[in-house]
């Protein structure tokens, strides 16, 4: 009995930082409908700086009083973020202002690698609270019970802020109708600051508190990620006590199933997302949201256009000057504008979903990633030849599509994103983590293309061809009646389902459809490098399919080309330099201070009208 | 266009001068004038679409004027957020209530509070209270579920907290049951005999004409007509025009 009592309380001291952070996000998404993706450096932060904090403050008082301030500290970088940056695209379209919340993520992970050292560092037991209790015969750590304490502490302490000052009434007002309560006299700018604030100190009082139990190290940006997006799906986005439900349903399963089943945690993760998807799609405290409520894109967009007459020049011109490039390029530019092409399918696989689909994935690496280790399984499984193995990129993501976006197209918006994050992160552990079959953290090497497609320049012309093609199939399906359907479902999805469109099928095939491509891509991409790695499908790379289409521009066809272009020599350029992290983040950071409708929007706008095409207003 | 010659306000409150607003490319609003005196009722009339609510919006800054001046108590409001124009104490009552559905009707109130202001009433919750009775029974309530005429005293209750010197009260006879809407014109009166300006917005004449001193017609984004609501009511060409039967 004791056993079990202490294996419950566990998973409660385990559910303390999840509920954390998750709140944190939860909060921050209420108010300013900004999914924070910085949020995770903001929890790695926390740990970092209370790591160092602990070493200086002595004692059971000292311990605390570095968790406290370091959580403050990270609070206030978070506000400086907030005023010298997201301040000033407030008024940009939401999606946009993701982009702008990566940038940070880069310089944060330069700057901790450079102050921290790239070591994971383990933190120290809490002075005062190393020994264990027994309950009922079974021991049980005193800190764990801590931090039972401490979420008890800060879950009650929200309610009181929330439910019982002016703040809190303001904030919680702010969560329903933030023009509504400027138009009363409240000052919106600072309320956003202070939630803000509040958010991230949240963040990184996870990250302070758990440094005794898990160190500190600088992957837990990426890996808080995944988990409270779960949390946040499942418990409903904004409600409190629903993070808390549901980062305490998730630990205490976890804790319990590795009893039955030590391999079990990713799965059972994903089976209770699953269920709870099923049963309760918004959320177990959610309130279904209105249609179109989140997700949007900005402004409604102008119908698409087939490309007039000099834009197709422009395009034959840019397609010739890539044929005739072997006779006169090296093979490194080759292979540099072979990265550029893969990439731009990439790009506009994300973009077919996004922009015309108006489903945003933030995890279309997995299909990218599974499309190529697909290709790379099959062929050092059964050594099929390349002609046949090559098509199990496409196919294999789009099996893999087909799986996990039957669960992501019950939902819409931002929720739907954090699906596809959260099962993209599944798919990347189990690849990382079942090491006999993918070789784990060594990837499959030696996956090299036919002989006939042995040299640089004869397998740069497939990848022209597969790219170039996969592109133009993308564009070209939303001239169809399929495109057509599900730019119908993105306008409005109760229309479409009164004039006899199936929403949530359509929404599946149009995402099993961008899946295959981003397949194809990783199949060229497998070919080309000789190998895979599970960074391939990571949260990273995912981050940068998103940046690349939302640099390039949400709102034109050409933006993810442009954006995966610019993106590739970006990071050709940069990647070689020290500190390329902070560069780029900062470059992200300017690019979308200075150009908040994308590089292709941007010429479009410029240079709409001489090429025909109508311009964004 | 005729003026109101007879009615000479010794002190203007809020003066529109001229404004231009657009949606993305969209002109919505060309060459909107308007003036409202201390304590003068303004009934700013046009059918569906014509432009009302632009022009509301515009004056509280939620949809900022591309040209023209807003002075409002001699000062220049163009331009500023809607938040500091609030604290002059201009009040904007909107046409779709927009009640905070998940917090009390005591939470809404609250959101709505703003400090004592010289020389515009200063409105308690008790104050509040006696004004709308039904509002009292119901303060733990959440806003989301109490009946659209109640909503639509507790929007007017909720800007009131403002303590403003000046209201732009969007349609508040919109959907209401008639026995709502008398009690509606009563608020409206006390509120003016309070001294508060007061800019309604109508599609019809009929509630107007019995709270309004003058009428200003828009249509189209256009000001078509300016008078006394005496005049309009001689007028049928006018109404047959530009106003809602």
């Amino acid at each position: 009995m004791g056993f079990y009592i202490v294996q419950f309380l566990t998973g409660l001291s385990s559910a303390s930082a999840l509920f954390l952070v998750a709140s944190g996000l939860s909060i921050i998404f209420g108010v300013t409908r900004i999914v924070n993706f910085t949020h995770g450096s903001f929890y790695m932060l926390g740990a970092f700086i209370a790591y160092s904090l602990v070493g200086v403050l002595d004692g059971f008082f000292g311990f605390w009083i570095s968790v406290i301030l370091s959580a403050m500290a990270v609070g206030l970088i978070a506000v400086l973020m907030e005023m010298l940056i997201l301040r000033r695209i407030y008024q940009a379209p939401e999606l946009f202002q993701l982009v702008a919340t990566f940038g940070p993520i880069l310089i944060i992970q330069d700057l901790a690698l450079d102050i921290w050292g790239p070591e994971d560092l383990f933190g120290a037991s809490a002075p005062g609270m190393d020994g264990a209790i027994t309950i009922m015969g079974t021991p049980m750590p005193e800190y764990d019970l801590a931090l039972i304490a401490l979420s008890a502490v800060v879950l009650g302490g929200l309610w009181l802020l929330f439910n019982k000052t002016r703040w809190g009434t303001l904030v919680r007002a702010a969560t329903e109708d933030r023009d509504m309560i400027s138009a009363l006299g409240v000052n919106q700018k600072w309320l956003f600051t202070g939630v803000f604030f509040l958010g991230s100190f949240l963040a990184a009082l996870g990250g302070a508190a758990q440094v005794p139990k898990g160190g500190a190290s600088l992957i837990m940006d990426f890996e808080i990620l995944a988990p409270i997006f779960v949390v946040v799906v499942i418990g409903g986005m904004g409600s409190i006590p629903g993070a808390f439900m549901a980062a305490l349903l998730i630990s205490e399963l976890n804790v319990f199933g590795i009893l039955v089943w030590p391999e079990s945690t990713l799965v059972l993760m994903f089976l209770v997302m699953a269920v709870v998807l099923i049963l309760r799609p918004w959320g177990l405290f959610g309130k279904p949201e209105a249609p179109g409520q989140h997700g949007q894109v900005g402004a409604p967009e102008q119908p698409y256009r087939p490309l007039s007459r000099k834009a197709n020049t422009l395009f034959a011109a840019v397609l010739g000057l890539l044929l005739v490039l072997p006779v006169f390029a090296s093979d490194f530019s080759l292979v540099l504008v072979m990265d550029m092409v893969v990439l731009s399918l990439f790009a506009a696989s994300i973009h077919f979903l996004m922009g015309p689909g108006g489903m945003v994935s933030f995890g279309h690496a997995a299909y990218f990633g599974g499309g190529a280790y697909a290709v790379a399984l099959i062929t050092s499984h059964f050594e099929l030849p390349m002609e046949v193995a090559f098509f199990m990129g496409p196919l294999g993501a789009c099996a893999l599509a087909l799986l996990f976006g039957w669960f992501c197209v019950r939902r819409s918006g931002v929720y739907l994103a954090m699906l596809t994050l959260a099962f993209a992160q599944v798919a990347w552990s189990v690849v990382f983590q079942w090491g006999e079959l993918t070789g784990g953290d060594d990837g499959i090497i030696g996956i090299w293309p036919s002989p006939w497609l042995g040299s640089k320049a004869a397998y740069y012309y497939f990848t022209l061809f597969f790219g170039v093609g996969g592109i133009m199939v993308l564009r070209r399906t939303l001239f169809t009646p399929f495109g057509y359907a599900m730019r119908a479902c993105r306008d409005s999805a109760l229309r479409s389902a009164s004039i006899g469109i199936d929403v949530n099928r359509q929404q599946w095939l149009a995402f099993a459809f961008s899946g295959a491509l981003a397949g194809l891509a990783g199949s060229l991409f497998v070919y080309s490098k000789g190998s895979i790695f599970p960074d391939e499908m990571s949260l990273a790379r995912s981050f940068d399919g998103l940046i690349m289409v939302l640099l390039g521009g949400v709102k034109t066809l050409a933006g993810p080309v442009a954006g995966a272009s610019a993106f590739t020599w970006l990071d050709d350029v940069i990647s070689r330099l020290d500190y390329w992290r902070v560069i780029l983040g900062s470059l992200i950071i300017l690019i979308v201070l200075a150009f908040p409708q994308g590089i292709a929007g941007f010429f479009r706008e410029r240079f709409g009208v001489w090429f025909g095409q109508e311009t964004d207003t | 266009m005729s003026t109101s010659a007879e009615f000479i306000w010794d002190h203007i409150m809020l003066k529109v001068s001229g404004i231009h607003s657009y949606y993305g490319r969209a002109h919505i609003l060309s060459e909107i004038s308007l003036e409202v005196g201390r304590g003068e009722i303004l009934a700013l009339l046009g059918r569906n679409g014509a432009g009302k609510s632009t022009t509301m919006k515009s004056i509280i800054g939620l949809v900022p004027p591309a040209k023209g001046t807003i002075e409002f108590l001699g000062e220049n409001i163009q331009g500023m957020p809607p938040f500091m124009i609030a604290r002059k104490g201009l009040g904007y009552v909107p046409e779709d209530r927009r009640i905070f559905a998940a917090l009390s009707i005591l939470e809404n109130l609250e959101v709505g509070r703003q400090p004592e202001r010289q020389g515009a009433p200063y409105w308690t919750l008790e104050r509040l209270f006696d004004l709308f009775p039904n509002l009292a029974e119901l303060r733990d309530r959440p806003g989301g579920h109490i009946s659209g005429g109640e909503q639509q005293m507790l929007t007017i209750a909720r800007t009131l907290m403002g303590n403003p010197s000046a209201i732009l009260l969007d349609e508040p006879s919109e959907g209401l049951a008639p026995v709502i809407v008398e009690k509606m014109i009563e608020t409206i009166m006390t509120l003016k005999s309070e001294g508060l300006s007061v800019i309604l917005s109508e599609q019809n004449l009929s509630f107007a004409s019995y709270v309004a001193d003058r009428a200003t017609i828009i249509e189209k984004g256009q000001i078509r007509y300016e008078g006394t609501i005496d005049e309009l009511q001689k007028n049928p060409d006018v109404r047959n025009a530009y106003l809602s039967v």
